[in-house]
């Protein structure tokens, strides 16, 4: 019976989000629904990176901004029209479209670049900086690093990627225009499907021996090590599907919300994207997606009603959340199992304070000779 | 067990999306045309406008005053009567600084609160994150800082200047009173410097003016080291700035702070208004030259009104400058449109607006029909020791908009 | 010549402000793991500190002699608050404490917005550093020599108070052996409080200094957060040598880079630098091994 909960759950946030919301939502409101869904995708995956594996990935903007840039580039060409050149690049630049974004004409190319790219470099970078057991605190400020150098980038190139404009205005979304409020209840359903079916992906992936492996290197890396088992390759994996998702949700937010720029991508973004995760509850199943879509509706309201306070709110929902809830509303409910939330994420950190007081100097003389034992 | 079981699951629910998606796929195809029906309600004694404005993030430092501006304006029409006998009422939103959140609370204005007409934006990215929203939908956009140009919206009245009305007159006042032959670019790494940059190099080669540098620097940085370094070594007669926000604080301090003056190798700030002046602070600033379109220091009896009444109610030390007027005059310059009109309808209140006036602070202003812009008189100031900035030259009248730089044959795009 | 001459001199001035703001950090993440994400609105609260002083005070010749020890104190002082009311809970949970300050700078950066109004303030500067003086040929502005020497002087301090105090004692002893440390008698409790004092403090400080390079307003922290933390990083967590070393180093890099490219590829070079640095010495300069510091 336990085992079918989340899956209760997961009926129930399908039902609302696939029959419930269209059903009673203005257009407007749903196209905000929309724009949740695809930060609730990309939560998901930083619900297993960091949730489940233990890696603070702040910087998932810098994927989110490859999916988004990639279809971006592909929606202003294919407006465009065959050979044309982007409206913003006849205002601002050479009026010729640069060799980097000619493949992006073909969709199907497009749509490769979106799942692909962000595997890529999250593969290579993850490669580096997990076999270099590079983890913790570094790991995350590294992060964060990557995803302001992307946004610097972006604000810097205005001749081919618009700069601080970001890229707008575009027509159609492979043939459908995008003005028609049916097409952008049709991109809803795109995004809702997606978020759910990404969902239980997640389900599925947590009960594998994968899932079993990633929680254990975040509660004990080094004991997974001397199991015989690198773990290296479980984070990285863990890592990649995280890029690879948070890309799709950037793919899908650009027809949705009609723009992206290098706000959506940077410092600030990527921590937002982790609002939701943490509120939802990081290491529960349906929580980041939950999460996610709260923060994403709480924004808005309270934006809307107080006008100039989000910082407040947003500011406050961390302290409060984080502090008291590290579970987020997924321990409030009871929803989190053995995996749970809050724990682990600290022993394999680098931190003197990562482990409980009492333990601590057996833990570091183990540590530090482990760690002699594994480089030999 | 367990997997086959979530396995299942995903099977089924992959076609249940899949499915929902493809039934829902009925609309138009690209290459159709919009039809928009607007929602504006114009049966009761009130009317709804929207003031969009980011009150937080990295802009708020300069839109907040648009807002206050634009409330004061609105508090006006309406002790006045309102319009068309109708009392405005305001819905604010927050653009909070960042383009994509002023495409959602703009298209929130449109299609959830039904407003007759949106004023705000102050980064070019913001207003270029509205207009697809706004043509999208058939509303209307005032926005009301000077800008880039080379852009002419059906749904966008630009109340601020355009760059033959603020950098053109700029260098001209460079060319003829300072009689310069070299000058020397820096500004801050985004659309508005770089498109006007653009245009000052076309100017200066065709004026004979050596253009020695074009230095720019990512917005919100504050170390100007090795810019000013440049600079100094370049010795150009004068240094045209296109820097935006704190950059300017840090830009002029190491400006001092390397010893270069305001007589011996003068800045032109296009981004600088009276807002600006005490943050930068006035010993960094005295005597370097501004060019805009308003200053408080304006001596005609709507201007003295207009300063007064700000001042009472933002506090005696609050000032005025230009985006604020260009902001206050919008609101005046709808409420003519649509009194001319007869209307609320976009469509009637954009044919009316040809050739609607107002006397605004910085003196009487025109609406162009064509192009949407609005005729105004090019001022370069200097800074004063108060920080408020003198009127040191000015184009005598009106300059017709001309966006697209039309009339200028040394332009090419 | 002049041109090399001039970079190296803007290197050295950079690097300065990047040791000034990551100072406090090293002590703070280095010594107890909490990654504190409003160490930005603290040099923030030291900046308005010294606003707030050249108000009350008339002589601008003073008023930045009296702002640096207020901005220690105001930036410590909100340390000690954050670190009673938040941190001293999520010890176990380090990586937690980055989101909570990050949750504490947001609603910080809108109190500075709230009560001293959005635009930017100016702080004047004191006359005898106005100007420049010339070392061979360069003119130096004055402003980024009292930077530079205010630096030093606050390393200098630090490390003094590290070696020769009681409390230095007690600190490097709690940051060498927790355990062993409580054992013989000392707090850890108020080890922990006075080197949160200290570091936010010394956050305050940097606040105070930034004025005279830049403007005063809410967003002043954000712009040097990132950088400050990658110094910390680079230097070796921990480690006070280590953090002088890549300050300068990333000082040096950057105004470099910045003269023969445009800003922004200078800033996304020396961000990828560093990540690629990290690769080769994932400890950062100094080995953070030892845990000393220094």
């Amino acid at each position: 019976m336990k085992k079918l909960y989340p899956y209760v759950g997961w009926l129930l946030l399908a039902i609302g989000l696939l029959v419930l919301a269209p059903a009673v939502l203005s257009d407007f409101r749903l196209g905000l629904l929309a724009k949740y869904c695809c930060y609730a995708i990309a939560a998901v995956g930083i619900g297993l990176a960091w949730g489940r594996g233990g890696m603070l990935v702040l910087g998932q903007g810098l994927y989110f901004g490859i999916g988004a840039y990639a279809m971006a580039m592909h929606l202003k060409l294919a407006d465009a029209g065959p050979g044309g050149v982007p409206d913003f690049m006849a205002l601002y630049g050479d009026a010729a479209v640069p060799g980097w974004w000619e493949p992006l004409r073909s969709g199907a190319l497009a749509v490769v670049v979106i799942l692909v790219l962000p595997a890529l470099v999250a593969g290579l970078l993850g490669l580096a900086v997990f076999k270099r057991r590079i983890k913790g605190a570094y790991f995350a400020i590294l992060s964060q690093a990557l995803a302001a150098a992307f946004a610097i980038l972006l604000v810097g190139q205005v001749k081919t990627t618009g700069g601080a404009n970001g890229l707008n205005n575009f027509q159609g979304f492979f043939g459908y225009a995008l003005f028609d409020p049916a097409n952008k209840r049709m991109l809803y359903f795109l995004a809702a499907g997606i978020l759910l079916v990404s969902i239980l992906a997640m389900a599925w992936l947590y009960r594998t021996r994968f899932g079993e492996l990633l929680v254990a290197v975040r509660d004990g890396e080094e004991r997974v090590r001397f199991l015989g088992t690198d773990p290296a390759n479980v984070k990285l994996a863990a890592y990649v599907i995280a890029a690879v998702l948070a890309s799709i949700g950037g793919a899908l937010f650009v027809p949705i919300a009609g723009i992206v720029s290098p706000d959506d991508v940077g410092v600030v973004a990527s921590i937002g994207l982790l609002a939701g995760v943490a509120l939802g509850g990081r290491a529960s199943l349906l929580g980041p997606a939950v999460g996610a879509l709260l923060v994403g509706y709480a924004e808005t309201t309270l934006s809307e009603a107080f006008p100039g306070s989000w910082s407040y709110f947003q500011g406050a929902l961390f302290v409060l959340v984080i502090l008291l809830l590290p579970g987020g509303l997924a321990q409030l409910l009871g929803l989190v199992g053995r995996a749970n939330a809050h724990r682990g994420d600290s022993a394999s950190d680098h931190s003197p304070r990562g482990v409980p007081r009492g333990k601590r100097g057996e833990t570091e003389v183990s540590r530090s000779a482990s760690e002699e034992a594994a480089a030999r | 067990m367990r997997t086959k079981f979530s396995s299942r699951i995903l099977a089924a629910s992959s076609v249940l999306a899949l499915g929902l998606t493809a039934t829902a796929c009925g609309g138009a195809k690209t290459g159709d045309t919009a039809t928009s029906e607007s929602c504006v309600d114009t049966s009761g004694d009130t009317i709804k406008i929207g003031f969009l404005n980011s009150l937080s993030g990295t802009m708020a430092i300069s839109e907040t005053t648009v807002f206050k501006s634009l409330s004061m304006a609105a508090k006006e029409i309406n002790a006045d009567g309102g319009v068309l006998g109708k009392k405005l009422e305001i819905v604010s939103e927050d653009g909070q600084s960042e383009p994509t959140v002023f495409a959602e609370k703009a298209t929130k204005l449109i299609q959830d609160d039904c407003v007759a007409a949106v004023f705000g934006g102050w980064t070019s990215s913001s207003r270029k994150a509205m207009l697809p929203v706004f043509e999208g939908n058939d509303a209307l956009l005032f926005y009301p800082v000077q800008y880039e140009g080379l852009e002419s919206s059906h749904n966008i009245f630009y109340t601020g200047a355009t760059t033959n009305q603020q950098i053109i007159p700029a260098l001209d006042f460079l060319k003829q009173e300072k009689k310069i032959k070299s000058i020397f670019l820096v500004g801050s790494d985004y659309v508005f410097p770089r498109t006007a940059n653009k245009i000052i190099k076309q100017y200066a080669a065709a004026n004979g003016i050596k253009v020695l540098g074009e230095e720019y620097q990512p917005l919100g940085s504050t170390d100007f080291g090795t810019v000013v370094d440049k600079v100094k070594a370049a010795g150009a007669d004068a240094v045209f700035n296109t820097l935006n926000g704190d950059s300017n604080v840090a830009f002029f301090k190491e400006y001092k702070g390397k010893g270069l003056t305001a007589s011996a190798m003068p800045v032109l700030s296009v981004s600088i208004a009276e807002e600006e002046v005490p943050g930068v602070g006035v010993g960094n600033l005295e005597g370097q030259y501004t060019a805009w379109n308003y200053y408080q220091t304006i001596d005609s009896p709507t201007n003295q009104k207009f300063v007064t009444d700000f001042k009472a109610a933002n506090g005696a030390k609050a000032v005025t400058s230009d985006p604020m007027e260009a902001a206050y005059t919008s609101l005046y310059l709808w409420k003519g449109m649509v009194e001319k009109a007869d209307s609320f309808d976009v469509e009637d209140v954009i044919d009316a607006s040809d050739g609607v006036s107002y006397d605004a602070p910085e003196g009487t202003v025109e609406v162009d029909g064509e192009n949407h812009h609005i005729a105004k008189t090019a001022l370069i100031g200097q800074v004063n020791s108060e920080g408020l900035i003198d009127t040191v030259w000015s184009s005598d009248k009106p300059i017709e908009p001309d966006p697209y730089l039309k009339s200028y044959d040394w332009w090419k795009n | 010549m002049d041109a090399l001459l001039a970079q190296v001199f803007t290197g050295i001035s950079a690097g300065a402000v990047l040791l000034l703001i990551a100072l406090g950090l090293t002590l703070t993440f280095g010594q107890m793991g909490v990654i504190n994400m409003a160490h930005g609105e603290f040099i923030m609260a030291g900046a308005y500190t010294a606003y707030v002083v050249s108000t009350i005070v008339a002589s601008t010749e003073l008023s930045l002699l009296i702002a640096l020890p207020a901005g220690f104190v105001i930036g410590g002082l909100l340390g000690l608050a954050l670190e009673a009311s938040v941190l001293r809970w999520m010890y176990a949970r380090p990586l937690d404490t980055l989101l909570v300050t990050y949750g504490v700078g947001l609603v910080l950066q809108q109190v500075a917005r709230d009560i001293f109004g959005a635009p930017a303030k100016e702080v004047p500067a004191p006359g005898w550093l106005d100007g420049s003086i010339p070392i061979l040929g360069y003119d130096f502005p004055l402003t980024r020599l009292f930077i530079i020497v205010l630096a030093g002087l606050c390393v200098a301090a630090l490390l003094a108070v590290l070696r020769f105090t009681a409390l230095g004692r007690e600190i490097r002893a709690t940051v060498g052996n927790r355990d062993l440390a409580e054992t013989i008698g000392i707090s850890t409790r108020r080890t922990d409080q006075a080197t949160f004092f200290i570091g936010s403090g010394l956050a305050g400080v940097a606040g105070v200094a930034l004025t005279l390079l830049g403007s005063t307003g809410p967003n002043l922290g954000t712009s040097y957060i990132v950088q400050a933390f990658l110094v910390v990083v680079v230097g070796g967590i921990g480690h006070l040598k280590g953090t002088i070393v890549a300050a300068l180093g990333i000082g040096l890099l950057q105004a470099f880079l910045a003269h023969a490219l445009t800003g922004s590829v200078a800033q996304v070079i020396v961000f990828l630098a560093i990540v690629a640095f990290l690769q080769l010495r994932p400890q950062g300069i100094l080995s953070v091994r030892t845990r000393s510091l220094a």
